[in-house]
């Protein structure tokens, strides 16, 4: 996949968001480096997680950083900076991820950066912004997702405020970077023109909610009430949501519940013509549906809805999932390998080009596994 | 902001509801002009969707929030002479983006290799579910159903939870902008090379990537991911990440070694715990902790907590933070007057661009709006 080819990314960035950033434009042909700190490198390398490692360094570090080149260096050497610049000349986009503040007393600030590489694409991704009162605060996935109304959204109106088990806030900064990223360089490549991209952890999961948050602007700032059972999302009515079977799980999303009520043969449900009452009652609703659905199997369920064109889907794992042709035709999944000789499977770029998923075979970096070849490459010697 | 990076390229977008319409949205907040091409009766579907039953006029308040910035054509697939003008206006497009089920487009004599006849430098970017192959592909893309499948319901809320959904669209959103990405990374080497693009994502394998990280551990272990007894934060991380409940809220601590959280709160139960036991005991821990921390304020906590610079951060409703200056200072909403004279607040393009924030306060079309300004403008282009 060589949409990005000859595309040169600097990527001084740590953890998950901005290099999420970054495996997608290595993913889409650009050259991806890696700038880190001798000895440690990117903290993401020892963040273990579930106690599951590959080769000592954390399952997550390979899934983000396949594909990518390392090169350590000390940015609080004066050496190391000199090298650093010399390699900026040369690239078409950096990225970062630091606390506001940090680049500039490295030097490496956007206007300094601009005034050697005028072309440069200069993308920078913070918690909360340069300014206001937080711009300090460390930008951390679960604290973003729990200060931006996010966690009232999922779950059930008893439960307490429930995180989403992804760091969803991460994923989707790193991806409007990308967005920014990808856009100027269009441009550039139009006009020669550079450019500053700045993308916030915070404003990433507002636009996350547009939804919902405008329903919350117009409506005289109500806050969202999630159903008291089965909720699948706290502004849509009954049946939207996953309820037992007596084998598992089955999710239905937006329906009739009188249509749905004739099908399963639940009298009970009869009585609800009027729509607007499967948002108003929907708590009602949904429980004398998880009471009737517990009857029987998930299976039953499915082959009375699906063929009513009932939008309906059994509730899968990880394990099951992988059972399905339905996934195995995907092929999401990638064998990588790094030059220590690490088999690792992870998944694959889910973009399609000209109907190929290429991905690279090449897994994540040592560090400094690079090192020797942009030194020499970009005549770094001093 | 002048100078948009993606000024004087067209979008076609064929697209309905969310999924397609979110990439739109956000190719148009960059610059580009958007024509939704839609059906004479209707038009898209999301128009007479609401999400809470809030209305705009008798378009959805959610259809209005979707397709800000946009024009509308109406045209009939099933009419020749309405294929005809389309293939007039594909002749003069950037980008087609569609999320039809697998079929539909062909039928309409517009697939990929028929357009391509037509204009070769296009780029087509299309949506599915689960791909053009195999038993789901007609299945329907829907968002709660793609995440029941994909595994992601075992990723939120505690173990002894049923399977539990992200309150949002996050499929629908996901693989909107990865639709994006491909589309813009395309229209890159299309000025380089001349040569256009078909970009294909679905919404299945964007949420599978959403998940790449429990996956490559999954992958690794063959162990599912399990979420904790109580206060869940995120199935493959140690204790205490999680949100606690506190006198009179809820606060949320993130990654942090269990010596210097005890440190820091003077919580001596947990003193006992070795950091090696931060994953294997990461329920007795969170028990201990929840009971703790239920005995004080959130703020009271919070002192403490950032004294030692621990993450953490209180649990705020949208009521909390839009009070709050550090989400006024981000000037995150806009309002757009519709056609009726209504105005509607939303919320601006999430990307900055030379330090400018990105409004548009341009409202969502009408049903046909821009018929007869898009069929002067071709047929202009005709007579030069």
């Amino acid at each position: 996949m060589n949409l990005l080819e000859d595309i040169l990314v600097i990527d001084f960035s740590q953890f998950l968001s901005g290099p999420s950033a970054g495996l997608r434009l290595a993913d889409m042909g650009a050259r991806v480096i890696k700038i880190e700190k001798p000895g440690t490198g990117d903290i993401c390398r020892e963040l273990y997680v579930s106690d599951v490692r590959i080769g000592g360094e954390s399952t997550i570090f390979h899934a983000i950083n396949r594909n990518k080149q390392s090169y350590a260096v000390d940015l609080k050497s004066e050496e190391g900076l000199e090298k650093i610049k010399k390699m900026v000349m040369k690239a078409d986009v950096l990225i970062h991820n630091y606390r506001p503040g940090v680049m500039d007393r490295l030097g490496l600030d956007f206007e300094t950066i601009k005034s050697m590489n005028p072309s440069i694409i200069y993308a920078e991704l913070t918690g909360y912004g340069n300014e206001g009162p937080w711009k300090d605060l460390p930008g951390q996935d679960l604290l973003l997702q729990s200060v931006s109304g996010l966690t009232w959204l999922s779950n059930s109106d008893n439960d307490i405020p429930t995180p989403m088990g992804v760091a969803v806030v991460d994923i989707l900064a790193g991806t409007h970077l990308a967005q920014g990223i990808l856009a100027t360089l269009y441009k550039r490549a139009v006009s020669g023109e550079g450019a500053l991209i700045q993308v916030s952890m915070f404003e990433s999961i507002i636009d996350f909610q547009f939804e919902v948050l405008t329903c919350f602007y117009n409506d005289g700032n109500q806050l969202p009430v999630r159903s008291s059972i089965n909720n699948g999302h706290a502004y849509i009515s009954a049946p939207y949501g996953i309820y037992h079977t007596n084998n598992g799980h089955l999710a239905l999303a937006m329906g009739s519940i009188l249509v749905i009520g004739k099908l399963i043969q639940c009298p009970a449900l009869e009585k609800y013509t009027d729509p607007s009452d499967w948002f108003s009652k929907r708590d009602e609703i949904k429980t004398i549906l998880a009471d009737h659905l517990i009857g029987f199997s998930t299976e039953y369920w499915l082959a009375i809805l699906e063929p009513a064109g009932i939008w309906c889907a059994k509730v899968m794992d990880y394990e099951k999932l992988m059972e399905e042709e339905g996934y195995k035709v995907l092929d999401m999944e990638l064998k990588v390998r790094t030059s220590n000789g690490l088999d690792i499977i992870t998944t694959r770029c889910p973009i399609r080009v000209d109907g190929e998923m290429a991905s690279s075979p090449v897994g994540a970096p040592v560090l400094g596994e690079h090192n020797e070849l942009i030194e020499k490459e970009f005549a770094l010697a001093i | 902001m002048s100078n948009l990076p993606l000024t004087g390229l067209t979008i076609l977008e064929f697209s309905q509801y969310l999924s397609g319409p979110s990439a739109g949205l956000r190719l148009a907040d960059m610059g580009a002009r958007v024509i939704k091409i839609e059906r004479p009766d209707g038009g898209d579907a999301c128009r007479k969707l609401s999400i809470k039953n809030l209305w705009a006029d008798e378009n959805s308040l959610l259809f209005y929030t979707i397709n800000r910035n946009k024009e509308s054509f109406t045209a009939n697939l099933k009419d020749p002479d309405d294929i005809s003008v389309i293939k007039r206006l594909i002749k003069e497009a950037d980008v087609l983006t569609h999320n039809f089920r697998p079929g539909v487009m062909e039928r309409a004599g517009l697939d990929y290799a028929s357009v391509k006849t037509i204009n070769s430098k296009i780029i087509y970017a299309e949506i599915t579910g689960y791909g053009r192959k195999g038993p789901w592909k007609n299945k329907p893309g829907q968002d709660l159903l793609l995440q029941s499948m994909s595994g992601l319901v075992y990723t939120s809320g505690n173990e002894t939870d049923s399977p539990v959904p992200f309150g949002i669209a996050i499929a629908d959103i996901i693989c909107g902008a990865h639709l994006v990405q491909g589309i813009l990374a395309a229209l890159i080497r299309r000025h380089k090379k001349g040569i256009g693009a078909l970009i294909e994502v679905s919404l299945m394998e964007s949420l599978l990537d959403f998940q790449f990280e429990l996956l490559t551990t999954y992958y690794s272990s063959r162990q599912l991911p399990q979420r904790s007894q109580i206060n869940n934060g995120h199935p493959l991380l140690s204790a205490p990440y999680g949100i606690y409940a506190t006198t009179d809220g809820f606060l949320a601590i993130a990654m942090v070694n269990l010596s210097r959280l005890a440190a820091a709160i003077h919580c001596t139960a947990l003193e006992k715990f070795r950091q090696s036991d931060a994953f294997s005991q990461r329920d007795e821990i969170k028990v201990i902790l929840s009971e703790y921390l239920q005995t004080q304020s959130s703020v009271y906590w919070l002192e403490r907590l950032h004294a030692e610079d621990i993450w953490a951060m209180q649990v705020l409703d949208w009521q909390e933070m839009s009070g709050h200056p550090a989400y006024q200072q981000l000037q995150m909403e806009q309002v757009i007057t519709t056609a009726g004279g209504k105005e509607i607040i939303t919320t601006r393009c999430p990307i900055r661009i030379n330090g400018e924030r990105l409004f548009n306060d341009r409202t969502a079309p009408q049903l046909g709006e821009h018929n007869k300004k898009i069929r002067e403008n071709l047929l202009e282009k005709i007579l030069l």
